[in-house]
Formats: structure tokens, C-alpha cells, sequence
């Protein structure tokens, strides 16, 4: 079966007065229908971009470079026309953005907004579109529904207002909803309840996820399969029990090193030295070698492929060669 | 949208001097609009040898030269005063936000284009760029007036809208729009220029004053309303011989005009306080 989504070899690049920058650089990978994949890395490892990219919403100056491929369904995103490619936002692909605050219209109701994704894609009545915004905000979670059909953003909780971005993502029922750091900006026991809610809801419709976060922890028990992005590429990919129990790669291995673990006896956490480096000069060799612990000679000046370390387990490091992963 | 600027009206509406100009607004439509039934037919034959009558019972605010009743006049010129300034910002607002609202979303070329048009014409004093039409156009009609007043004044709104438009396309629900296939026309229309209702309604409200004042000085040089239509500017020129003789007849349309040109300032700069805190 083909996946719900393929993107080969993805380079966005933005002209700036330093050069070139190249923050995402060839990546590819896939998700197939009903599969949460979760993308991670860093701040500035290109996750956004790539995430805005398959919508087409790199912003300008950026452009994707030809020989980029992103299908949906077989369908080439890339050489969409404008029309076709709005039939495609929000109707086939749902977005969510970081920060709730800010990604709901200030001025317009819950009902409105909601009621307008739902009309953009569906010709229906207000009346009928009002029914459906509340048949949506009952599948999200809001609690007391009715009356939150008439209120304003600003009166709303941080949490409750992923749920209404949620439920105006799930207006036109989309096949695949990404979700762009989706709990970031909200408290702790907030982003479980809305992880939460994106599992249940991927189940219950058959939607898939790709859920972009820097945040290895909420990726565990959600994930079906993981993506490590370091300096614009995937540097690892896995099932997340494999992934969790076999990090590969130094830059997983340091990322899950750097998460506090609430288990196990108590140890220092082991920060990962030094930062991602500018995208408008990537190391050359492997991009993780300045800061690798592990680094061999080779990696100053060979860039390593995405190598096999186990079933369905790619990394790009020489360490899977050398069978020392 | 319908209920941020609800909002903004009631906290306009809580300092004083908003409150007394929108008073005194609803009053003088209410009146200007209603009173036609209540007074005396100003079609009536006038007794032309009578001439200008002071202020007294049957006629509160005296008659003119022609012993037409001052107050009629005053109302029926007051409805053409009103739907003329009304009916021009309602024009000028909506031309400027189209403009602001193109400029700011597209920025580039169309932005630069723009923009030096309005500069352009901002340039030029508004009375004069008027002057230069109604010369050309002799006899314009009532409904030509009113456009050319429109088309004269969106420069300044286009220039508000299109600085708020240029903050707000970076916001994240415009993002989270498109990603959900919202068009430009849609973005422009349902997303950013809602959010720019409280200014616009500022502008429109403060510009409603300037409109009076122009339409009262064109009618005033007799190129604005043309007799035997009445309005307020018109009357006071009917009114400049009688000055010291029958002063009421210029005085009570010159009370009408400055006074509501005071309520709609005062009533605008509530507004632009409610909007802005720190411009207050």
C-alpha cells in the first residue's frame, strides 16, 4: 500500500545576506494513513519549515528546490495550481500551530470560526455549520459545549483553545493533521490531555498525524514512529519502542540523555555541548561532528548516508557501518 | 466582529465627553429625521411681503427673507447635511480600507503604487482637489457630490488600514487560515480587515465632522447642495445680507452645523481613546 504521504528529499532554502541558508536539507520520509509520526529535534533543526512545507506555506523568500518530491496520495503537492492546492489545505491536510493564543481569529466567535472552516470546504447552511461546530467542540473535549459556541478567543483557556484550533482542523475531516509543537506553549497537564486527544482522535477517524516536537518525552507512549531531525535532516528513524530502546545515533542518544526521567535513580542531566550550527554553513562531513562524542576521523569530511542499524531502523551516521551502534 | 466593536462603542460611551457627542448625535438625527411631521409644511405659501420674522411663537427660530420657517429649513437641510456626510465616509471608509487592505497584504509593487498615489494625493489640499471637480462639473448632481466627497477622503484610512493590515498578516490565525485554504480575498475580507473595524470606525466617525464642514463651505461658496435643495451651508449663504438685519437666519444653521461637527469629534475621539488607552 502506498503511504498517505511521501516526501523525498525536501530542501527549502532562503536567500540571505550571509549566503545561502539551507534549513531543511534532503529529508525525506513517509506516514502512512492512521500513523502518528512525530518529528524531533532542536529549535532551528528545520522541523517547522519541513511541516509548512508540505502545505506549501514556506514563507517568502524561502523556496522548495526543484527536485523536491512531497505526494499526497500520489498527488504532487509541489506542482499543485493555487486552486488545487487549497482544496488541499485544510480539506485533505489540517494544521495546528504552537501557540493557541495567537492562531485564532481575536475578533470572531468559537462558532464562527469554526463555522467558517466547516463552510469553506462544505456548502452548507450557518445553521447546519453552527450544528456541526457544535458536534466538533464535543469531540474535542470542551466541556459545557453550548456556551462555548458564543464566546471570544481571549475568553478561552490556553488548553481550550488547541481543542478549538483542533476541532476547526477537523472541520473538513481531513486525512492527515499536522500538528506544529501542538502542547509547547501550554501547561504540563494540559499538553498530556491534548496529546491525548490527538491519539484518541487519530483512532477514532483514522487520521494521520505527524506531530512536530522538540520534546522526546511526549513522543513515547503516542508515537507509532519516530524521526530525529539534526540541522535541516532526519539523522534517525524508528519505531518509537526501538528508537527508545535502541538510540542509535549520538545526537538521539544525547537528546534522550538531556530529558529528566522521573524513574531510575537520580543522575545529572548531560546537556548535548555546544549549538546547532547556522544553516547558512553546515560542517561539512557529518552535521553532528563538532559536537559528537563519538566522532571518527571520517566524519570531518564524509557525510554519511542513512545506513540500516536493525528492522525499519535508519540513521545517518558512520557508527551503523562500523556495527559499534 | 459585530462584538468587538459593540465592545469598543460602550467603552467609548463610558467617558463623559463620548457620551455627550453621542447624545447629542442620536438626538439631532432623531430630530432631523422625525421633526418633518411635526412642523409647519415648509412647502406651505410663504406670505412674502411678511419677510424675515424674528424668533416667536409659530416660528421658534423666526423665518428668512422669503418668510420660509428658519427651523424647517434647518431640519430638511439638516437630512441633506447628514445623508450626504453619512453616505460619503461610508464611501471614503470602505475605498480606503480596500486600498490599506490591498497594499498591506500584498505589499511590493502594488504597495509602492499605491501608497505614492495616496501620497500624491494627500498632497494636494482636499478643498482645492474639490474646487477643481465641481469647476469642471458645473451642475453636479446631489448623488455626484456625495461620491466626490467619498472619493476624496479614503487616503488617510487606506494609510491606517493598510499599517494595521502589514502588522496583522504575520499573525499566526492568518497562517493557521491558509493552511486551512483560505484565498487572499478571504484573508483580506474575513480575517484582517475585521480586526481593523476599530480604527476604520474611528476615522469614519471623525471624518463624518470633516464632511460637514467641507459640504457646508462648498454649499457656503454655492457650489455644494444647489438651491432650492436646503442645506445648512447653503442657508448661511442665503442668510449673508440679512447678517445684521435678521441674524437669526444665518445663526440657527451655523448652531446646527458646529454643533453637530462637536458631537461627532467628541464622539470620535471617545472612540480613538476606547481603541488606544495611551492616545487618550
Amino acid at each position: 500500500m502506498t503511504p498517505l504521504l511521501e516526501v523525498e528529499d525536501l530542501r527549502i532554502t532562503f536567500p540571505t545576506r550571509h549566503g545561502t541558508s539551507h534549513p531543511v536539507d534532503g529529508v525525506s520520509f513517509s506516514v502512512a494513513r492512521g500513523e502518528l509520526l512525530a518529528l524531533v529535534g532542536e529549535s532551528g533543526c528545520g522541523k517547522s519549515l519541513t511541516s509548512l512545507a508540505l502545505l506549501r506555506l514556506v514563507p517568502p523568500p524561502g523556496q522548495i528546490q526543484p527536485g523536491s518530491a512531497i505526494r499526497l496520495d500520489g498527488t504532487d503537492v509541489l506542482g499543485l495550481g493555487p486552486e488545487e492546492l487549497r482544496s488541499i489545505r485544510g480539506r485533505r491536510i489540517g494544521m495546528i500551530f504552537q501557540d493557541p493564543m495567537t492562531s485564532l481569529n481575536p475578533v470572531f466567535t468559537i462558532a464562527d470560526q469554526i463555522g467558517e472552516s466547516v463552510r469553506a470546504h462544505q456548502k452548507v447552511s450557518k445553521r447546519a455549520a453552527r450544528a456541526r461546530a457544535l458536534e466538533l467542540l464535543q469531540e474535542v473535549g470542551i466541556p459545557d459545549p453550548t456556551q462555548r459556541l458564543d464566546v471570544y478567543p481571549h475568553q478561552m483557556s490556553g488548553g481550550m483553545r488547541q481543542r478549538v484550533m483542533i476541532a476547526i482542523a477537523l472541520a473538513s475531516e481531513p486525512e492527515m493533521l499536522i500538528a506544529d509543537e501542538p502542547t509547547t506553549a501550554l501547561d504540563v497537564t494540559v499538553q498530556a490531555q491534548i496529546l491525548e486527544l490527538l491519539d484518541g482522535l487519530r483512532a477514532a477517524r483514522g487520521m494521520a498525524v505527524l506531530l512536530i516536537t522538540h520534546d522526546l518525552g511526549i513522543v513515547a507512549g503516542r508515537a507509532d514512529r519516530v524521526a530525529v531531525m539534526y540541522a535541516g535532516r532526519l539523522v534517525e528513524e524508528a519505531a518509537t519502542a526501538e528508537l527508545f530502546a535502541r538510540p542509535s545515533h549520538p545526537y538521539t542518544k544525547g537528546l534522550l540523555a538531556s530529558v529528566p526521567r522521573i524513574t531510575g535513580a537520580v543522575t545529572r542531566l548531560t546537556p548535548i555541548a555546544g549549538t546547532v550550527p547556522a544553516p547558512t554553513a553546515w560542517p561539512a562531513g557529518c552535521r553532528f561532528h563538532p559536537r559528537c562524542p563519538a566522532a571518527l576521523p571520517r566524519c570531518a569530511t564524509d557525510d554519511p548516508p542513512a545506513l540500516p542499524v536493525g528492522n525499519a531502523h535508519r540513521m545517518r551516521c558512520w557508527l551503523a557501518e562500523a556495527g559499534r551502534a | 466582529m459585530t462584538g468587538s466593536l459593540w465592545r469598543l462603542m460602550l467603552r467609548a460611551l463610558t467617558s463623559p465627553s463620548g457620551r455627550l457627542g453621542a447624545v447629542i448625535i442620536a438626538l439631532l438625527t432623531l430630530f432631523v429625521f422625525v421633526a418633518p411631521w411635526l412642523l409647519p409644511d415648509p412647502s406651505a405659501m410663504p406670505d412674502l411681503m411678511a419677510g424675515a420674522v424674528p424668533p416667536g411663537a409659530g416660528h421658534p427660530f423666526g423665518t428668512d427673507q422669503l418668510n420660509r420657517d428658519v427651523l424647517s429649513r434647518v431640519v430638511s437641510g439638516g437630512q441633506i447635511s447628514l445623508s450626504v456626510a453619512g453616505l460619503a465616509v461610508l464611501l471614503a471608509v470602505t475605498l480606503g480600507a480596500l486600498v490599506g487592505g490591498l497594499a498591506g497584504f500584498y505589499g511590493g509593487w502594488l504597495d509602492s503604487a499605491l501608497m505614492r498615489m495616496v501620497d500624491g494625493a494627500l498632497a494636494i489640499p482636499r478643498l482645492f482637489l474639490l474646487l477643481l471637480l465641481v469647476a469642471v462639473w458645473e451642475q453636479m448632481p446631489l448623488g455626484a457630490l456625495v461620491l466626490v466627497l467619498g472619493a476624496t477622503g479614503w487616503f488617510a484610512t487606506s494609510r491606517i488600514v493598510r499599517g494595521e493590515v502589514l502588522r496583522l498578516r504575520e499573525a499566526e490565525f492568518v497562517l493557521a487560515a491558509t493552511a486551512l485554504g483560505a484565498g487572499p480575498g478571504r484573508i483580506i475580507l474575513r480575517h484582517l480587515l475585521p480586526n481593523v473595524a476599530g480604527p476604520i470606525l474611528v476615522a469614519a466617525t471623525l471624518g463624518v465632522g470633516d464632511v460637514i464642514l467641507l459640504e457646508a463651505g462648498l454649499s457656503y461658496l454655492g457650489i455644494g447642495v444647489r438651491p432650492p435643495t436646503p442645506s445648512w451651508g447653503g442657508m448661511i449663504l442665503d442668510a449673508r445680507p440679512l447678517l445684521t438685519t435678521a441674524p437669526w437666519t444665518s445663526i440657527f444653521p451655523g448652531l446646527a452645523i458646529a454643533t453637530t461637527v462637536l458631537a461627532v469629534n467628541l464622539l470620535g475621539d471617545a472612540l480613538r481613546g476606547a481603541l488606544d488607552p495611551r492616545s487618550a
